[in-house]
């Protein structure tokens, strides 16, 4: 290369130009190896048709495999029209039909005749891209196989000085690990090869490719999950998430007002990522029902990727709590159902963004994250990467999160926990034969939310929250609560029965202590007459005595 | 190019050399084919390989068919769309079309004896 940018052809096929940073070497072959069933075919396909759609430039299908009917009729799903492109003149497909038996070698030869057919058809389509769709085949009818290395150099060589872009297809050899290709055919392609592969682990299987090397080129190392399904092949680069999202300070309600006010700022921040963990039966799926419900009436797009219902589920039953998705669903609301064991965590989370990045919604609940299987460390690195890729995008996320009967939190609530900015618990208590639904916010970063324990109920008018008793006996709810307040009720009625009494008995003491009163007084006005009496009566007796004397002296003058 | 009865081609020494070695072997099944042996053998310029198998071929078919063949040379490199029809790689090729089942030989045709058998001229040798 002189200085210049290698220049590259696009596939078309989303997310793996990304990862090649444009495609693949432009005038270039390129290696594609992987076991049977992995998709080399397809992919080889898209990136014939995908290049005469959408890039203008024709190319040369050579199948050792398939005819060319088949070959249409398994894309024509993807919405290719094959058939048509060829008579377009757009595409050329020549089967190369290989014929093990009765090939009886009578001397020298070589593989011109390959040569003069895939020139002849490059030549009458004037194309740009080719693929040779498994070349190895031929290792199975000519079994020289010094010679067919020479012809297959040959062959590379010629590629590159036609100067097409070029995929070509091979099966990954078994057995020795350092072997891409059953014949080793990767040492005629030096300039880019990828594999494909199709792992199964705990019997769920996941797609994965990883450009082996890529001359020249910068380029993704990591193994990327891909997606073969009614929309094609998607390659999903989805390690590349990082922290550097934007966050907003604008705050969204939760479809809850009660919920609202325990959240300090009345809602939910925009982009931030909730989890709404609880046990079975709490109404984790209503809680994210009803913000839902809140930002389809805001017609905002939402994205619902539910583990454990069928969408006529959810609709049904968050019907009978209030909750009327069904006229949102197919215009700002999408349901997206799948079992948890139908795709490997990877093929999950790829499945997830690509659903992300074509719906493109303002908010994303994923009912429950607690169904998703595997390791608990790829569990988490999984949700963390969809947390970032969500926070990145500035989506509002609720996750809910079926706690163990026998834990508050999961361990999966645990491990994801420090990934959530709120977390909102659910529980519920049993007593007196009944079960009461708790609600707290257990965190919620950025604002001042509420520690309060509050009950809930769940009725066909959707959550309603309770003031919750609190009392010496701790929380009570349901008819607990009810029958705490009623014999509070009385108790208060009681003690007020005490003061009324004590009053009337404190009347009646007063009555009683002022008669005595009066008694003593009246007893002491008596005694006081009396002395009056004898006062009175003293005096006349000393008055009568004077006189008496008076009237002895009297008497008793004569004497002297 | 269509030849009928291979008598006409001039033949060089080093044909005529390999003659002997092609003759010593017994005639057998070439008067029990009563059909008329239909051959195409496809080429891709005159290359050398190219031109061994036509001069191969040509003596073949004098010593054992004699009278009841026709050979047609086809070069690619002139009608590169004729390959495909045959399912043609490697190069030179001849394609028996006649009697049927359709049978091939590649190679320069310089091993007479799996010529022979390839287009089931011969039965294969019991061994």
């Amino acid at each position: 290369m002189t200085g210049a940018v290698l220049s590259k052809s696009p596939t078309g096929i989303s997310g793996f130009d990304d990862v090649t940073l444009g495609g693949l070497p432009s005038g270039r072959p390129t290696l594609m190896c992987g076991a049977a069933g992995c998709g080399k075919t397809l992919f080889a396909m898209t990136f014939l048709v995908e290049g005469v759609l959408k890039y203008g430039e024709p190319g040369v299908l050579l199948s050792f495999e398939e005819s060319a009917e088949d070959l249409a009729a398994n894309v024509a799903s993807l919405g290719y029209d094959v058939m048509s492109l060829i008579d377009q003149k757009k595409l050329a497909i020549d089967h190369v039909k290989i014929d093990p038996a009765g090939m009886e070698d009578t001397g020298e030869y070589d593989l011109e005749g390959l040569f003069v057919r895939l020139d002849y058809a490059i030549k009458s389509v004037n194309a740009k891209r080719v693929v040779l769709d498994t070349l190895e085949a031929l290792f199975a009818s000519f079994p020289d196989a010094v010679l067919l290395r020479a012809e297959l150099r040959r062959l590379f060589d010629w590629l590159k000085e036609r100067g097409v872009t070029a995929i070509v297809t091979a099966e990954r050899g078994t057995g020795d690990g350092n072997q891409l290709t059953r014949h080793g055919i990767e040492e005629y392609v030096s300039d880019c090869v990828i594999l494909l592969d199709n792992r199964v682990e705990n019997q769920v299987t996941t797609r994965r490719m990883r450009i082996v090397k890529y001359r020249g080129s910068a380029h993704g190392t990591n193994e990327y999950p891909f997606l073969i399904d009614t929309t094609g092949i998607s390659v999903l680069p989805v390690t590349s998430a990082g922290l550097a999202h934007l966050t907003s300070s604008e705050v969204i309600s939760t479809g809850i007002a009660d919920l609202d006010a325990m959240l300090g700022v009345g809602g939910y921040f925009v982009g931030s990522s909730v989890l709404v963990s609880g046990l079975a039966g709490t109404g984790k799926t209503t809680f994210a029902a009803k913000f839902v419900e809140a930002r389809c009436n805001l017609g905002e797009r939402t994205l619902w990727f539910a583990f454990e219902e069928s969408p006529e589920q959810i609709v049904r039953n968050m019907r009978s709590v209030g909750v009327d998705l069904a006229h949102h669903l197919g215009s700002v609301l999408s349901i997206e159902s799948a079992r948890p064991s139908f795709f490997g965590l990877e093929m999950h989370l790829a499945r997830m963004v690509r659903d992300i990045d074509l719906f493109k919604p303002t908010a994303v609940v994923i009912d429950p994250i607690s169904s998703l299987r595997g390791v608990e460390s790829e569990v988490h690195a999984t949700l963390l990467r969809l947390v970032d890729l969500l926070k990145s995008r500035g989506i509002t996320a609720v996750f809910t999160s079926l706690s163990s009967i026998d834990q508050a939190s999961s361990i999966n609530d645990r491990s994801i926990s420090s990934l959530m900015d709120t977390w909102i618990s659910l529980s519920h208590i049993e007593t007196n034969g009944e079960r009461n639904r708790l609600v707290y916010v257990l965190k919620s970063r950025g604002m001042d939310h509420s520690n309060q324990v509050r009950e809930y109920q769940i009725s066909n008018g959707g959550i309603a929250m309770v003031p919750a008793y609190i009392g010496a006996g701790g929380v009570l709810t349901g008819t607990a609560r009810l029958a705490q307040e009623a014999q509070e009720r009385d108790e208060y009625a009681a003690r007020n029965e005490l003061v009324m009494q004590k009053k009337r008995d404190l009347a009646r003491r007063r009555k009683a202590v002022e008669q005595q009163v009066a008694e003593l007084q009246s007893a002491l006005d008596a005694e006081a007459s009396d002395l009056d009496a004898l006062i009175e009566q003293s005096e006349e007796h000393k008055r009568l005595h004077e006189a008496d004397r008076t009237r002895m002296a009297q008497l008793r003058r004569s004497k002297e | 190019m269509i030849e009928h009865d291979s008598s006409t081609p001039a033949q060089n020494e080093a044909d005529m050399a390999e003659l002997p070695l092609a003759a010593d072997l017994p005639v057998s099944a070439a008067s029990a084919v009563p059909a008329a042996y239909s051959l195409r053998l496809y080429v891709a310029g005159e290359t050398p390989k190219s031109m061994a198998a036509i001069r191969n071929l040509r003596v073949l078919c004098a010593m054992h068919l004699a009278g009841q063949y026709s050979i047609e040379v086809i070069d690619l490199r002139v009608n590169p769309q004729l390959a495909a029809e045959d399912q043609i790689l490697a190069i030179p090729t001849v394609v028996r079309h006649l009697p049927s089942p359709l049978r091939k030989v590649i190679g320069d045709l310089s091993d007479t004896e799996r010529v022979l058998v390839g287009l089931d001229i011969r039965q294969r040798a019991p061994s």
